[in-house]
C-alpha cells in the first residue's frame, strides 16, 4: 500500500512542478538556515572537557582592599601570585595548576628562518594530567622542574612540524629569548573549545604553541599576556609581580568527585579568613567555586549574536512552514473531487489521510535533503567569516541526525493539517458537483 | 468595490486565509526587527573615530633579546621613520583606536570616592594626538614639558611619589559631558589611580580601542608619557600609504635585524576588523530579510494561483453576467489587500513584542515608530505585486467558461 501511495504522491507532485519546487525550496531554506545556526550554537556551547568538566573547578577569591567594596559582588576573575601559589602548594585537589598566557621569542636553529613570537602558556606540572593533554612524544615536566625553574619546554605538534620537521624532538634544544630550553615533550593535536582555561585570549582561540614552567617564565621575565587587574598602589610593575596587589593568573583544580566541591569551598573560606586575620585580605571572605560549565556561563562565552541568529533562523523556518502548509492545503483541497471518488469507492478516512501524509512526507524528505545541502553551504559560508570560532563550524553526526529528524518532522507536521482538512470532505457533495 | 462578497468568500476558506495572514504577520514582525537591527549595526559601523582616517599606519614589533637602552633605540627609530618621504608624523604609543589591546582605568571626581565614577581608556605616547590627527576644540594640547617617561612614572607610583606622576590630561568632549554636564571642563580635576590630574585640553572625538557599549565609546583621556611599547603609529598622506608602510618596515629591520614585526597594516584595516562581526551580522540579516520576503511573495503567488484555478467557473459566470476584466482584477487585489492588512496589524503587535524581548536580552533601544508605517507599506506593496500575476490570469478568464460543464 505504501508503495502505491508513494507512486500516487510522485505523480501528483509531478503534475505541478513549479508548486512542488516552491514547497521543497521553502522547507529546504528554512531547514538549511536553522541547521546552520543550530550547528554553530551547538559547536560553541559544547563541553571542552567531556567526561571531566563536572570535576574541574575555577576557585575565585576576593583579595581586594575595601575601595569599591559592595557586599555580594562577584569576586575577581583571576588570582594573585601569592594566593595562586598558596592554593597550588596546598594540593587540596586531585590535580591543580596555576597559569597565565604569554608570548615567547623563538629563535630557530635553522638558518633562513626568521625569529618569531609564539603564543605560550606558563603553567605548573599538573596542567597536562588535569586537562588530559595528549602527548605525541615525551611527557610533561615534574614538580621538581617547577621548583628548580628548569629550562624545559613542551611544544605542540604544529610547532614541532615547523621546527623539527615532525621528528621526535625530545632532548633537542630550543632557543627562546636568550635562553636554551630542552624540549621534553611534543603534544598531539589538542584544541579544547572554548579555550576555557583562559578566556582573555579570545573565547575560541586555538591552544598555545609552547608550554613552559610558570616559575621559569617569571625568572626570565618573559612577556605575559592577558588581563591584569590591580588595586591600591599596585601598578603591575613587571619586576614585582610576585608581591603586587594584582590578579593576573588563572588557577584550576580538579576534585576527585563533584561531591568534594563543598569541602573545597570550605577550605577556600578558611583560607580567606586566615588571610584576613593576617591582614592580607581586607574584605569579608567572599569565595566562589564554579565548575567548568558554570564558569563558561558566567563569562557568557557563546556570543549573543549567535543566539540571535538561531532565533532568527527558527522564525524563518516557521514562516517557511506556514507557507508550505498553506500551499499543501490548497493543493489537497483542489483534489477534493479525486479524494471524493476514492472515499466513495470505499477508502476509509484513515487511508486517505495516510496517502496525503505520504505525499507531504515526500516533500519533507526532498526539503530535508535540500536543507542539508544548504546547511553545508551555510556552514561553508560561516567558515569564511573572520571570527575566531569560524573554523569550528562543522556538521557532526548528531547534528546530521537532528537535521534529518527536523526536516521530516516539520514537513509531516506541515502535512497534518492539510491532510486532516482534506479528509473531512463529504464524498457525496464532491460527486454531486461533478 | 464591494468588500462583503470578498469577506463571505474568505469565510469559506478560513484556514487558508488564516495561514496567509499568519505568514504575512510573521514576516512583517521579523523583517521590522531585522531591519532595525541592520540599522543599529550600520550606525555602529559608521561611528566617528576622531582620527585622520586613511592616513594612519600601525606597526607592532618586538625586539628579541635584552632591551638595554630602549629609549635611545626608540629615538633612533622615530628619527629614521620621519626621514621617509611622505611621513607627516610618527609616535611611539600604547594603543590605537579600534585596536584589540587597551589600557583602561577608573576615574574619580573626588579623592575620597569609594567607587569610580566611570571607566575610561588612556592613550599615551609623545605626539600621539598630533599623529592621530584629533581635533582640539578647547584649551591646549599636551606640551613637551608635560611629558614624563613611562618607566619613571611606574617607579614613582610604586613608592607613591605624587611628584613623578603626570599632572595634566586631555580628554574628549564626550567624557567631559559625562563628567561635568553643561560645565566648562578646562581646569577641572579628575583622580586617576587616586592621583589628581587637571584637564588642560578637550578634543572633539577620540574613540577607544576594544569596547562593546557604544555609549562609552569615547570615554577617553590622554596622558603625557613617553612610552616604548613596541607600537609605532605613522601618519602619512593617503596616496603613498602602502609604499610608506613598506619603507618603514624595511628601515626598522635595517636598524635592528633581530626584531620581529608582529603586525604592519594601514589603520583602516584595524577599523574594518573591529566591525567585522557587525558587518557579518548585518549581511546575514539582509539575507534573511530578502529570503523571508521572497518566500512570502511566492507563497502569495502560489495560493493566488490556486484560488484562481479553483474559481475559474465562478469567474466565468461573473464575466458572463457583465463583470468587466477590471472588476475581476480588482476583486483579487482587494482580497489580497484585506488579508495583508489583517496580517500587518497582527504583525505590528508581534513586532512590538519581539522588540520588547530583544530589549530585555540584547540591550537594544525601542523600535522607532517610523518602522511601523514603512513596514506596513512595503508588505502591502509586496502583496499587491505578488497577487498581480494570478489576478491578471483571473481577469483573462473568458465568459464562455461559464457555459462549459467541467
Amino acid at each position: 500500500m505504501f508503495g502505491y501511495y508513494l507512486d500516487l504522491a510522485l505523480r501528483s507532485l509531478r503534475r505541478n512542478k513549479t508548486l512542488t519546487a516552491l514547497m521543497v525550496l521553502a522547507i529546504a531554506l528554512g531547514i538549511g538556515a536553522s541547521m546552520t545556526t543550530l550547528t554553530v550554537l551547538h559547536v560553541l556551547s559544547g563541553d571542552p572537557m567531556p567526561g571531566r568538566s563536572a570535576t574541574l573547578f575555577y576557585p575565585q577569591l576576593d583579595p581586594q582592599d575595601m575601595d569599591g567594596y559592595e557586599p555580594g559582588k562577584e569576586p575577581m576573575q583571576q588570582v594573585t601570585w601569592i594566593d595562586g601559589m598558596n592554593l597550588l602548594h596546598a594540593k587540596r585537589g586531585l590535580h591543580q595548576a596555576l597559569m597565565t598566557g604569554g608570548a615567547v621569542p623563538v629563535q630557530p636553529a635553522q638558518s633562513g628562518m626568521d625569529p618569531f613570537y609564539a603564543d605560550a602558556r606558563y603553567t605548573s606540572d599538573d596542567f597536562f594530567a588535569m586537562f588530559q593533554v595528549p602527548f605525541l612524544f615525551g611527557r610533561g615536566w615534574s614538580e621538581a622542574d617547577d621548583n628548580d625553574k628548569a629550562r624545559v619546554v613542551v611544544i605542540t605538534r604544529t610547532l614541532n612540524d615547523k621546527l623539527f620537521a615532525g621528528k621526535d624532538s625530545t632532548g633537542q634544544t630550543l632557543r627562546m629569548g636568550d635562553s636554551a630550553f630542552r624540549v621534553i615533550g611534543v603534544l598531539d593535536s589538542w584544541r579544547p573549545n572554548p579555550h576555557f582555561y583562559d578566556m582573555n585570549m579570545g573565547n575560541y582561540v586555538a591552544s598555545e604553541d609552547v608550554f613552559l614552567p610558570l616559575t621559569t617564565a617569571r625568572e626570565l621575565r618573559f612577556d605575559h599576556n592577558g588581563s591584569m587587574d590591580c588595586w591600591g598602589t599596585g601598578g603591575g610593575d613587571e619586576e614585582h609581580l610576585e608581591t603586587a596587589p594584582c590578579v593576573w593568573l588563572q588557577f584550576w583544580v580538579q576534585l576527585s568527585s563533584t561531591g568534594d566541591a563543598a569541602a573545597y569551598k570550605e577550605y577556600l573560606l578558611h583560607y580567606s579568613q586566615e588571610q584576613k586575620a593576617m591582614g592580607r585580605f581586607q574584605r569579608p571572605p567572599n569565595v566562589r567555586l564554579p565548575a567548568l560549565m558554570e564558569w563558561l556561563d558566567i563569562n557568557k562565552v557563546v556570543p549573543g549574536d549567535v543566539r540571535l541568529q538561531t532565533w532568527l533562523a527558527f522564525g524563518f523556518l516557521l514562516v517557511c512552514l506556514v507557507n508550505t502548509v498553506g500551499l499543501m492545503l490548497a493543493k489537497f483541497l483542489r483534489r477534493s473531487g479525486e479524494l471524493g471518488v476514492r472515499r466513495a469507492l470505499g477508502a476509509s478516512k484513515r487511508e486517505v489521510f495516510a496517502q496525503l501524509l505520504v505525499e507531504s512526507g515526500v516533500i519533507g524528505l526532498a526539503g530535508g535533503a535540500g536543507g542539508l545541502l544548504l546547511a553545508f553551504l551555510g556552514l561553508w559560508l560561516v567558515r569564511k567569516q573572520p571570527s575566531d570560532y569560524a573554523a569550528l563550524a562543522h556538521l557532526d553526526m548528531s547534528m546530521l541526525l537532528i537535521t534529518f529528524l527536523l526536516a521530516v518532522g516539520s514537513s509531516l507536521l506541515a502535512g497534518l493539517l492539510p491532510a486532516w482538512r482534506a479528509c473531512q470532505i463529504t464524498p457525496a457533495l464532491q460527486l454531486k458537483s461533478q | 468595490m464591494d468588500i462583503l462578497p470578498i469577506l463571505s468568500t474568505l469565510r469559506r476558506h478560513k484556514i487558508t486565509a488564516f495561514l496567509v495572514i499568519i505568514e504575512i504577520a510573521l514576516t512583517c514582525a521579523i523583517v521590522c526587527n531585522a531591519v532595525f537591527l541592520i540599522n543599529q549595526r550600520l550606525d555602529r559601523m559608521h561611528m566617528t573615530s576622531g582620527v585622520a582616517e586613511h592616513e594612519l599606519l600601525e606597526i607592532l614589533f618586538a625586539d628579541i633579546g635584552p632591551n638595554k637602552n630602549q629609549k635611545a633605540r626608540t629615538a633612533e627609530d622615530l628619527a629614521a621613520l620621519r626621514q621617509i618621504p611622505g611621513v607627516l608624523q610618527v609616535s611611539s604609543a600604547n594603543q590605537v583606536p579600534f585596536g584589540n589591546s587597551s589600557w583602561n582605568g577608573g576615574i574619580k571626581l573626588d579623592r575620597n570616592q569609594r567607587v569610580s565614577t566611570l571607566n575610561a581608556t588612556t592613550y599615551t605616547g609623545e605626539n600621539v594626538l598630533q599623529t592621530l590627527g584629533t581635533q582640539l576644540v578647547e584649551g591646549r594640547n599636551l606640551q613637551p614639558d608635560d611629558y614624563m617617561d613611562f618607566d619613571d612614572v611606574v617607579r614613582a607610583a610604586s613608592v607613591k611619589d605624587a611628584k613623578g606622576i603626570p599632572k595634566v590630561t586631555v580628554i574628549t568632549q564626550s567624557l567631559a559631558q559625562r563628567l561635568w554636564p553643561g560645565q566648562q571642563p578646562l581646569g577641572k580635576v579628575i583622580y586617576y589611580a587616586d592621583y589628581p590630574m587637571t584637564v588642560v585640553g578637550v578634543v572633539k572625538h577620540l574613540v577607544r580601542p576594544a569596547f562593546t557599549d557604544n555609549a562609552t565609546a569615547e570615554f577617553t583621556m590622554v596622558l603625557p608619557m613617553r612610552i616604548t611599547q613596541g607600537l609605532y603609529i605613522i601618519r602619512t598622506d593617503p596616496q603613498n600609504r602602502d609604499a610608506v608602510l613598506k619603507a618603514a618596515v624595511a628601515k626598522m629591520k635595517a636598524i635592528n635585524p633581530h626584531r620581529v614585526i608582529l603586525k604592519q597594516r594601514p589603520w583602516d584595516e584595524v577599523r574594518s576588523n573591529f566591525f567585522q562581526n557587525d558587518r557579518a551580522m548585518a549581511g546575514l540579516l539582509v539575507g534573511v530579510c530578502i529570503a523571508l520576503l521572497v518566500v512570502t511573495a511566492l507563497g502569495i503567488v502560489g495560493l493566488g494561483s490556486f484560488w484562481v484555478a479553483q474559481r475559474r467557473r465562478q469567474i466565468g459566470v461573473r464575466r458572463a453576467l457583465g463583470a468587466t476584466r477590471r472588476n475581476i482584477l480588482h476583486y483579487f487585489q482587494t482580497e489580497n489587500f484585506l488579508l495583508a492588512t489583517i496580517g500587518i496589524a497582527l504583525g505590528m503587535v508581534l513586532a512590538y513584542g519581539i522588540n520588547l524581548m530583544l530589549m530585555l536580552h540584547y540591550e537594544l533601544p525601542r523600535l522607532p515608530a517610523i518602522y511601523f508605517p514603512v513596514g506596513a507599506l512595503s508588505l502591502w506593496v509586496i502583496g499587491q505585486l505578488a497577487v498581480l500575476g494570478p489576478a491578471m490570469r483571473a481577469a483573462a478568464v473568458p465568459p464562455v467558461v461559464a457555459t462549459r460543464s467541467v
